[in-house]
């Protein structure tokens, strides 16, 4: 691809249009699926089973009162949600749907949305320390705290992944599960951790003390409004949308089927799946301590991924290429 | 000579205070917790009281006897007839009225039924201290209703039912409503306990959070003036239904649940215990509910002879007392309540600092507050 053609246009105002449906369609579906799981029905009066609470949600988030705090720093309080938002959109970028159906089919996918995540926890720390509030401190610094301890075990599940395969690129990762079996069977220990830490990455229960409403109101984004709190949220539904994309294309074979062609639906039914099943577990489960939470990265999930990697390399020796 | 400080020769660090409250997401009411924190460590913790404050024990002084009945609702408005009964029982030892033993077992029966509801309403808190987005809190809830359904079929109230009365209760009890009582009790009930238990007590997270947190020894509760589940949870049998009975407490069955641990999760335990012993209690009550009278004539206009009592009662959070003086008028001289969680609350300085901030929501939880009593 050379120049800015048709082509790229297109397949930008496609990723925009992917990440502001998630969040839209991911809050409604959050609201239905948490509401059944709690004997209610969501939301239900606005349109056909509720479903004009999405543009409604739309038009009170944009036309809300942009509050600054008078104490707030000013300057950072206005960009520091961009440090949160534009890496988490930017990470779609790597997204890919198929063999050559992709937005950019990076040679270092991976390497890529890793990157994208690690400026993240800055974004974080700048939101709680701008606002001059104690509640979005404890909880920016909670929030950086956790996504830096997280993403080390994160990268090492998925080096298990990327040595077994030898690329980095994605649509290599998901084609290497075309014929044997997926990684979820051929590393169990990688696909454990790797969830865990994906699940922390995204500040979903039960780790997410950084916006812990019980202890800290909203976490990091207390004295948020308007639309800045939309592009916070946003960033969450993106990440929670990657983090899912992720763990099917790494571990549950990405566009494949067993003995069914393969196709973007498997990927897209895979990805949802997953989306739904961490609003099971907000919806059910109660919030792990903030010391237990680095303990166990520190303790258990670094150790273990580590060993993970060693496992997978003598594996690799020993074990015929088919299967390693 | 030149002594070395070590604080002056590290970086500074600060301790933050950090208000929990009044308007906060996990205070249960309008308290208001000041907490000094060191990272996330709680050094000092200061209750601030008062913003519920309706001046209810000044205003009983200005109503008459009976008008006074319909405050003691308020107080504690979770536990509502507990307090009524407390009051009731105060002036009933002031004027010597005689209650006829149906009323007592009635008294029973309703008393427990809002044992259960209050006890329902703290499992609903304590989950949402700890993160749950309000499941638990949703399925409690829906025995709550069932309960407070009973409590309109017969009061006509869901919330503030002054029900009843010097010298019994308002209303007799259908006899078709007591078989459903004691159905719900026997079945739906138990069966939505199990799930309740399995979603606290069962889960991992849950002991997690709370096992080993927040262990005081009896010793240190005595001091404070803990009294109720709290207390019991460290392995003091202490409960006035058995060491003081009123009502028809001595002639039924039940067991007072305790814990050796004394600590959050065995907090948790006991009162999950009590309410399974409430809803034994109730069905006793309905099964052998004698015949007769449900209330006494008492004149309208009552004036006790010049003196003094303090009554005391279990009440879902400890033990509730009324003092009232009278002057030999219509009007009580003085109404004092003896608030339970007053005694609890007032202990959080001491309870609170060395634990994390999360320890010390689970902490706070297990109070299991009612503001409307504290502040009265």
């Amino acid at each position: 691809m050379s120049g800015l053609g048709w082509n790229t246009v297109l397949w930008l105002a496609g990723l925009f249009a992917l990440m502001a449906l998630t969040a839209l369609i991911g809050v409604y579906w959050e609201r239905k699926v948490i509401g059944h799981f709690q004997a209610r029905r969501g939301p239900l009066h606005h349109g056909w089973h509720g479903l004009l609470q999405l543009p409604a949600d739309m038009v009170k988030m944009i036309s809300k009162e942009d509050v600054v705090p008078t104490k707030a720093d000013r300057m950072l309080f206005q960009v520091a949600p961009m440090f949160v938002a534009v890496p988490a959109f930017t990470s779609l970028a790597a997204m890919t749907f198929m063999p050559g159906v992709a937005f950019v089919d990076m040679r270092h996918g991976l390497f890529f949305v890793f990157a994208m995540q690690t400026v993240m926890p800055v974004g974080f720390a700048l939101i709680g320390w701008s606002c001059d509030n104690k509640y979005t401190l404890l909880g920016g610094l909670r929030a950086a705290a956790q996504l830096i301890s997280y993403e080390i075990p994160m990268l090492l599940a998925a080096m298990g992944v990327v040595m077994s395969v030898g690329s980095m690129r994605l649509t290599d990762i998901a084609q290497a599960q075309a014929s044997g079996p997926w990684f979820i069977v051929r590393q169990p220990i990688g696909f454990v951790i790797f969830s865990l830490a994906v699940l922390a990455e995204i500040n979903r229960t039960p780790f997410d003390m950084p916006e812990a409403e019980s202890e800290l109101v909203a976490g990091y984004h207390t004295e948020y409004s308007g639309m800045k709190f939309g592009l916070v949220q946003l960033a969450e539904y993106t990440a929670l949308l990657m983090g899912s994309y992720l763990i099917a294309t790494l571990f549950l074979g990405g566009w494949n089927m067993p003995l069914l062609p393969a196709s973007p639906v498997w990927l897209f039914l895979k990805t949802v799946l997953l989306m739904t099943s961490t609003m099971w577990f907000r919806a059910t489960f109660p919030r792990l301590r903030v010391d237990t939470l680095m303990e166990m990265s520190w303790k258990i999930l670094i150790p273990v991924a580590l060993a993970n990697i060693m496992l997978v390399a003598s594996l690799m020796l020993v074990l015929p290429k088919r299967w390693f | 000579m030149v002594t070395f400080n070590r604080a002056d020769a590290c970086a500074g660090t600060e301790t933050v205070l950090l208000n929990i409250g009044p308007q906060h997401p996990s205070t249960h009411g309008v308290t208001h917790i000041l907490v000094e924190l060191s990272g996330e460590t709680v050094v000092a913790a200061k209750p601030i009281l008062g913003y519920l404050h309706r001046g209810i024990e000044k205003l009983a002084e200005y109503r008459t006897w009976q008008q006074d009945l319909v405050y003691t609702d308020r107080l504690d408005y979770v536990s509502q007839i507990g307090n009524e009964w407390a009051y009731c029982r105060a002036v009933e030892r002031l004027t010597a009225i005689e209650v006829p033993e149906r009323a007592e077992w009635i008294r029973t029966l309703f008393c427990e039924l809002n044992r259960i509801t209050s006890h329902i309403m703290w499992y609903a808190g304590v989950t949402m201290d700890i993160g749950t987005m309000g499941t638990p809190f949703i399925y409690a809830f829906k025995a709550r209703e069932r309960i407070y359904d009973f409590f309109e079929a017969v009061t006509g109230a869901r919330m503030m039912y002054n029900y009843f009365r010097f010298g019994g209760v308002r209303c007799d009890v259908a006899p078709g409503l007591l078989e459903d009582i004691h159905d719900y009790l026997g079945g739906e009930f138990l069966e939505l306990m199990d799930d309740l238990d399995a979603l606290l007590l069962g889960n991992e997270i849950v002991q997690s959070r709370m096992k080993g947190i927040g262990a005081f020894t009896t010793a240190q509760l005595v001091e404070w003036g803990i009294t109720g589940p709290f207390l019991r949870a460290s392995g003091l049998a202490q409960d006035l239904r058995k060491d003081a009975p009123y009502g028809a407490y001595d002639k039924v069955e039940f067991a007072v649940p305790t814990s050796t641990v004394s600590d959050s999760f065995a907090r948790c335990e006991v009162r999950m215990a009590e309410m399974r012993e409430a809803a034994s209690i109730c069905r006793q009550v309905i099964e052998r509910m004698p015949e007769g009278d449900i209330s006494v004539k008492v004149p309208r206009l009552l004036k006790p002879e010049a003196g003094e009592v303090y009554v005391r009662t279990e009440s879902p959070r400890g033990e509730l007392g009324i003092y009232l003086v009278s002057d030999g008028g219509p009007k009580p001289y003085r109404f004092r309540v003896r608030s339970p969680i007053f005694y609890n609350i007032s202990a959080l300085p001491k309870m609170l600092p060395g634990w994390k901030l999360q320890d010390a929501l689970v902490i706070f939880g297990g109070i299991d507050t009612s503001m409307g009593e504290i502040d009265r």
